[in-house]
């Protein structure tokens, strides 16, 4: 992909004494990782499609300190927190819409205590509540009838109660959408999270990318479908494992909406 | 001399509720070791106690326990009615003083409790099964073995034979069986004693009712001893439960304070604290041992029962990782109560002895597998937090130990010198949209 898309910054919004929609918070991810930058982009289609208004802090974003905190330093996250929090006040951010659930938990939940209080929604809620308002076009296209699952990211379900935006926008790609047997509030971890995704596993008798992905392909889905880039890694490492790259794709909810549009 | 039997039952329950309130008391002094919490949303902690503790609403996520347990807990609470009947008998020389007052509604009470008595004596017998020779998979950990697992079995067996000596109580009863209202159960096993002379009935009723009596005594001080507290401690747990999102992790406020004091330009680096400041510094971030956990992470620990059901939807534990949630709520009160014994050993002051949570009853190795998936605090099924106490253990890791795996080292470093968990230079943020 060589296609370069017009990605506006806060800076070139205030330089023209102009607030954004939204602030489109990336995420390490989403920034620098190869598979997350395609959700990223597919993300940002959507946004253009849709017409919002939106910017991304670009160069000024830094980690929310997710990972710091649950590896247990909480002075490095609070270190990241107060920043990034400077730079939104700065700009006066009200609205963040972010495609990952660890960056929108932090924001969320752990920064109103240090001063960064915002309206914050993962990238499903965003697409939802544009779909509602007849501003995005949600159908089913290539994915109409298709055998999808849906991995609930244990941030954006148990960690805050949401678990339909994803499945109501997939429901709209008139897909047939089969759960898998722990779903929702007992929907099993990718094993990515509380920093684990930086590590090697404690030792075990198996990997938890590689349960979560078995029990994926028992659902005999021919799209995972995925709504975090972590969750997105490790699903593909286990369909790799499983040698079922040919028959399983690991997709964001939003690379499938764009990808259904054509975008 | 004729008073000698209310004297006994006065002194046996003096002795009994006696034990079990100076072992309480410990209990309360124990969870006081904690560090204080402040409660908020007093309206929501009232509901979660109706709906999650009395309503029992996520024990019967699964069905089976979930039903079995609704049965022996409303056994429980219901069947509690006929211990004030009991008590007043005892001490006052009555016999079933509530028969000729309640009238046709007393035989509807015993029907009930009779009913309950078999039904809870099934579902216990089902749940000594579960243990024993379906062998559940959660009952059967590396944490339970040894005394976690005597004492699920003596819990049953205790419930087990005070069901059966209730019932008999009321079958050998020939005045209660003549009055032939409310037995509906005990009229069958009555059949059992028919050839029985009147006289050795009465001995055998009365040896039910002593027994039974004394038993439910010795159950009530065996509590302390066991993790069957939680018929107790559950509803207080569960009002003290989390009710922020599950996402939101606690914020070290002395972190903040110097955070804060970092950014702002306008601090004075060589001011002298104010007085009285420097005791208000924390003496270590995150927790080693059980003093520094919350008051409520400690009542948690006492809560626990042991179910399991954390532990079964752990990934990590399913996938053989050492890190067990019970393990963690377990160890944790171990240690708390090796902490009071201490206390009461040492004339009420605490005697360092070179022991703590970490290391001595949890391992590293257990804490670093946590993916902090919240899987445990959601089966809970009494709103324990075992993640919090993981989370809290890791920051005194990483804080005064910088003992992480080194890979998190590696992470740490990239988040503080190019804002993002990988090696990429913070410049290259926005190159996403030019590739």
């Amino acid at each position: 992909m060589s296609e370069t898309i017009k990605v506006p910054t806060m800076a070139e919004y205030m330089a023209q004494g102009k607030q954004p929609e939204v602030l489109f918070w990336v995420g390490c991810a989403g920034s620098f990782d190869d598979r997350a930058k395609k959700i990223t982009k597919a993300f940002v289609k959507l946004l253009n499609n849709a017409g919002v208004d939106f910017a991304v802090l670009g160069t000024e974003e830094s980690c929310t300190g997710d990972p710091a905190k649950r590896a247990g330093n909480e002075f490095l996250f609070q270190m990241q927190a107060v920043t990034n929090i400077e730079v939104m006040n700065a700009y006066e951010v009200k609205k963040v819409v972010t495609a990952c659930p660890h960056c929108f938990n932090t924001i969320n939940n752990e920064y109103p205590q240090l001063g960064g209080n915002y309206e914050v929604m993962h990238h499903t809620q965003f697409l939802k509540s544009l779909m509602n308002e007849g501003r995005l076009k949600v159908e089913g296209g290539k994915f109409k009838g298709k055998r999808i699952t849906f991995h609930d990211p244990c941030y954006l379900g148990r960690a805050n109660g949401e678990y339909e935006a994803p499945r109501d926008l997939l429901r709209k790609l008139e897909v047939e959408l089969v759960e898998m047997k722990r779903c929702k509030t007992k929907g099993l971890c990718c094993g990515a999270g509380g920093a684990q995704m930086f590590k090697e596993p404690e030792p075990g008798t198996k990997d938890i990318n590689i349960e979560r992905t078995q029990e994926a392909i028992e659902a005999k889905p021919e799209v995972i479908a995925a709504g975090c880039p972590f969750c997105n890694t490790m699903m593909t490492d286990g369909v790799k494992g499983e040698n079922k790259e040919g028959e399983i794709e690991v997709m964001d909810v939003a690379e499938m909406i764009a990808t259904a549009q054509d975008l | 001399m004729q008073y000698l039997p209310n004297i006994i039952f006065l002194l046996i329950l003096v002795a009994g509720v006696g034990y079990f309130t100076y072992n309480i008391k410990k209990v309360i002094r124990n969870i006081k070791l904690g560090l204080p919490v402040s409660v908020s949303d007093k309206a929501e902690r009232w509901a979660n106690v109706g709906r999650i503790a009395i309503g029992q609403s996520k024990m019967v996520v699964r069905p089976v326990s979930g039903a079995l347990h609704i049965v022996v807990y409303l056994g429980f609470v219901i069947m509690n009615i006929e211990m004030l009947e009991i008590i007043i008998d005892g001490l006052f020389g009555t016999h079933r003083i509530f028969s000729s007052y309640l009238g046709g509604l007393y035989g509807v009470l015993i029907g009930t409790f009779e009913i309950l008595a078999v039904l809870v004596f099934v579902s216990v017998i089902v749940f000594w099964i579960r243990r024993n020779i379906v062998k559940i998979k959660r009952f059967m950990s590396k944490e339970m073995t040894g005394w976690p697992k005597n004492d699920g079995n003596t819990i049953l067996y205790f419930e087990m034979v005070l069901m059966g000596l209730f019932l008999t109580m009321n079958a050998t009863d020939v005045h209660f069986q003549e009055m032939n209202n409310g037995n509906v159960i005990s009229q069958y096993i009555a059949g059992w004693f028919s050839g029985v002379e009147v006289g050795t009935l009465h001995i055998i009723e009365r040896a039910a009712w002593w027994i039974h009596i004394t038993g439910i005594l010795i159950f009530l001080n065996y509590l302390y001893f066991s993790k069957h507290l939680h018929i107790m401690l559950a509803f207080p747990n569960v009002f003290f439960g989390r009710v922020t999102p599950k996402g939101q992790f606690k914020n070290n406020e002395a972190v903040t304070k110097e955070v804060k004091m970092m950014m702002d330009p306008n601090v004075d680096p060589f001011a002298a604290p104010p007085a009285g400041e420097e005791q208000a510094v924390p003496a270590k971030f995150g927790a080693s041992d059980v003093m520094d956990l919350s008051q409520v992470q400690l009542l948690n620990a006492y809560t626990c029962t042991e179910c399991g059901r954390c532990t079964s939807d752990c990934p990590a534990n399913i996938t053989g990782k050492k890190l067990s949630p019970r393990k963690i709520m377990m160890d944790t009160r171990d240690r708390l109560e090796e902490v009071g014994k201490n206390i009461d050993a040492n004339k009420g002051v605490f005697v360092p002895d070179n022991k703590q949570l970490l290391g001595d009853y949890i391992s590293e190795e257990e804490l670093w597998a946590c993916t902090s998936c919240n899987a445990c605090v959601e089966a809970c099924p009494v709103s324990i937090d075992p993640l919090s106490i993981i989370m809290e253990m890791r920051q005194y890791l990483v804080m005064e130990k910088s003992a992480a795996p080194n890979e998190l080292n590696v992470t740490m470093t990239n988040i503080e010198n190019n804002g993002a968990p990988w090696p990429f230079n913070q410049q290259d943020r926005l190159n996403w949209s030019q590739e």
